[in-house]
């Protein structure tokens, strides 16, 4: 083997620059060329160990694949990734690499981490641009089986259960599938057209994608059964905003980051020729801390607010969001304001947001979190004058198909009680997994809940017809 | 894609669909609603389900051409396709068990309470449909609001038809004369709705409302159609539609759906634009 490439930095990610991509939704990161992708890939050493494959919920072979990449065998590289990970062109994006396969690396020892994700989406993105797609449609066992919810967790459910032979079909309640990858995470961090065409691969398996179609509501699990489904998978995500329950609420301006994103993202109310409205900010606050709200300020950058501010109530540190993202986010102008938390919105007399009034919070001892909770500094009150807030709280799972299940066991939070292994939940035959199940998470971790859920629903329908 | 099975326009604003979209139609209850798309780079609006065929398979709406997208809808003909049709979403009205119910009607909100009055006039109760119109012209289903329910009160803004005065005076001397309802059912443009509320409300009568908010997804995702019930944040499509009318913020209701407003006009002065344009394109 060739000695590694010991410079103890990844290959930088040529990008968008701040001030040209604030106004604009294309996408931020632009990827790595060949020689970049290869020269990264030099720098895997190839330990015995892998445990970088540890560290990824769907266990890609990650030193397999990046060692043809130094090869420069790019088809085959992918071919790799997809063994284990239907959706690469995604992960590589939106992976949190640096707490998953990254933290793993022994390189990161002593310096920077290699490049696994960027490598992971040069792949991806260098085979949809080379590539004529060459799907063969598998063998059909005969079994049917049905997926509800075709975001991350249901689609890599839908793409393993396919692979092997089942009838798939699936049941989107969006005009469109994909999920949070089309109504949450923004064009310029993924752009729709990837998530379009990794749907369309697993079309071409053979999975039928039913959109419009609201699960409980035109059938219940238990019509699905009748209807000869043998199993079932439900990856209905977590889609109910919370709100600060803070006066003011409720005035003309305050959005919950799920309808402000959605309106961006997957209604396109920023394109020529869509319909979807939008509210024209100047000024935003964004409540909240996770990759949720640095979307969300950044969209509302990109739709024309001259300042947007994050408030949130903790510090720096214990920013959920991802580095990456709060870096981006502040190297386009985005205003933190951290230890800060809002206690009222207030209105013009028409009702319209004009100001938030806000206090200061320090660190107290650690909560049940793990986090040092937030405490009020007594006589801090402030106001900032905004005229759009946008609340990125989080999101609880939607009570829609629970409430018409009864003996589909939920915890206090509305989640999906499902087993850790199999995601088998307390009825048989029905499996769960994502945020239905863990409460809002990452893609991979819903991709990875699909899987193993997709495993399991395959051992049950077989031990049943034999 | 879902086709237009029938189009019949019910007066110069409003217009009825039937709507082939049998997942719908095998499901739906009087006071639910769907959410539909006109084409690729339309926006989802909600329109309360005014009939339904479950043999056929098909979902009538009726729909007040108020905006850029009843207009598009509008432009659409017999036999040709909408791009998206979901539902049914939000809950059905609760009318088991109900005896004697009024049901009050506001231009357009007579389609919407329609189903309500004919599946309580199916189940044997007795009903009083109370409906209002600005003029003679802008009537609709009166004969088939006839036909459900027991004593039917026509109301006109001008005295053009029927009787001269708003749906409120006539609820008020129906229940002045001693009637006593189990449920008030209104159901019409939020302003009425409010008034009916202010004329029951001394009377201690128990009076639901239909609240067509704004709404994106219409599943409890986006939480745009949120209005104050009962002090408590509600969500009209998943708590909903229906609510109890002396409990809803009428206020707070009234200023969120203005929300798109200056959007919403320019959307329809560019949409006429277009069209007269396209008009003209046909003319040598």
């Amino acid at each position: 083997m060739a000695k590694a490439n010991m410079t103890p930095t990844k290959q930088p990610m040529p990008e968008q620059d701040p001030m040209v991509r604030r106004n604009n939704l294309k996408e931020v990161a632009l990827g790595y060329t060949e020689e970049m992708a290869v020269e990264e890939a030099t720098r895997c050493i190839g330990c015995k160990n892998k445990p970088c494959v540890e560290g990824c919920p769907v266990l890609v072979d990650i030193p397999a694949f990046i060692e043809l990449v130094k090869e420069r065998k790019f088809k085959e590289a992918y071919l790799t990734i997809v063994a284990t990970n239907s959706l690469p062109a995604v992960c590589g994006r939106v992976c949190p690499q640096e707490t998953q396969c990254e933290a793993k690396c022994v390189r990161g020892a002593k310096g920077e981490p290699v490049a696994i994700g960027r490598l992971e989406r040069f792949c991806a993105d260098w085979y949809m641009s080379n590539i004529e797609e060459e799907f063969e449609k598998p063998v059909s066992n005969g079994h049917k089986v049905a997926v509800i919810g075709a975001g991350p967790a249901g689609l890599t459910c839908a793409g393993d259960l396919a692979k092997l032979g089942y009838q798939v079909t699936m049941f989107e309640a969006f005009h469109l599938a994909g999920g949070v990858l089309m109504y949450g995470i923004p064009e310029f961090r993924l752009p729709k057209a990837i998530v379009q065409k990794e749907i369309k691969g697993l079309i071409q398996l053979g999975v039928e994608i039913k959109t419009n179609m609201v699960a409980g509501k035109v059938a219940t699990i238990d019509e699905l059964f009748e209807q000869g489904y043998e199993a079932i998978f439900l990856g209905t995500g977590a889609g109910l905003p919370m709100f600060m329950n803070i006066p003011g609420e409720n005035y003309n301006g305050v959005f919950s980051a799920n309808e402000y994103l959605t309106r961006v993202n997957l209604m396109k109310c920023y394109a020529d020729g869509f319909d979807t409205p939008i509210f024209k900010a100047k000024k935003v606050a964004v409540v909240g801390g996770g990759n949720v709200a640095m979307d969300a300020a950044r969209c509302a950058q990109r739709m024309g607010a001259d300042e947007v501010y994050i408030v949130y109530r903790r510090s720096e540190v214990e920013l959920p969001a991802r580095v990456e993202e709060v870096h981006h986010a502040k190297e386009e102008g985005i205003i933190f304001k951290l230890l800060c938390n809002p206690v009222k919105v207030n209105a013009d007399e028409k009702g319209w947001v004009k100001s938030m009034d806000c206090i200061e919070m320090e660190l107290g001892e650690p909560d049940a979190s793990g986090r040092r909770r937030p405490i009020p500094k007594p006589g801090s009150d402030f106001t900032i004058d905004v005229d759009a807030v946008i609340m990125a709280l989080g999101t609880n799972p939607n009570p829609l198909l629970r409430s018409v299940t009864p003996a589909l066991q939920t915890n206090k939070w509305g989640c999906i009680v499902a087993d850790e292994k199999t995601g088998l939940t307390s009825i048989e035959g029905v499996y769960a997994g994502g945020d239905a199940v863990t409460g809002a998470a990452t893609v991979i971790l819903a991709m990875g809940a699909g899987k193993d859920a997709a495993a399991a629903m395959d051992k049950y329908i077989q031990s049943k017809a034999k | 894609m879902y086709r237009i099975v029938k189009k019949q326009v019910l007066n110069p604003q409003v217009v009825l669909m039937e709507i082939e979209a049998p997942a719908v139609a095998a499901k739906c209850q009087p006071g639910q609603f769907t959410v539909l798309r006109v084409n690729e780079q339309g926006e989802r609006i909600p329109l309360t389900v005014a009939d339904f065929d479950r043999e056929k398979g098909t979902v009538t709406i009726i729909f007040q051409i108020v905006g850029k997208t009843t207009m598009l809808l509008a432009d659409q003909e017999e036999g040709g396709f909408i791009t998206d049709f979901v539902g049914p979403l939000g809950r059905a009205s609760e009318l088991e068990g109900l005896k004697k119910v009024a049901v009050i009607g506001g231009g357009l909100g007579c389609a919407i309470a329609y189903p309500q009055a004919k599946a309580l006039h199916e189940m044997g109760a007795e009903v009083d449909v109370v409906a209002g119109f600005r003029d003679k012209d802008l009537i609709i289903l009166q004969d088939e609001m006839k036909a459900a329910c027991t004593n039917y009160y026509l109301m006109t803004d001008d005295g053009s038809a029927g009787e001269h005065g708003f749906v409120t005076n006539k609820l008020e001397s129906l229940l002045k004369a001693g009637n006593q309802y189990d449920v008030v059912i209104a159901i019409g443009p939020m302003i009425m709705m409010k008034f009916v509320c202010a004329v029951t409300k001394p009377f201690n009568q128990k009076t639901i409302v239909s609240m067509n908010t704004i709404m994106v997804d219409g599943t409890g995702m986006c939480g745009c159609c949120r209005l104050t019930v009962g002090g408590e944040t509600k969500f009209a499509c998943v708590d909903g539609p229906d609510f109890d009318g002396h409990l809803v913020d009428f206020e707070e209701a009234m200023r969120r759906s203005k929300m798109y407003l200056d959007q919403e006009k320019a959307a329809i002065e560019e949409y006429k634009k277009s069209h007269e344009c396209n008009l003209m394109k046909g003319v040598k």
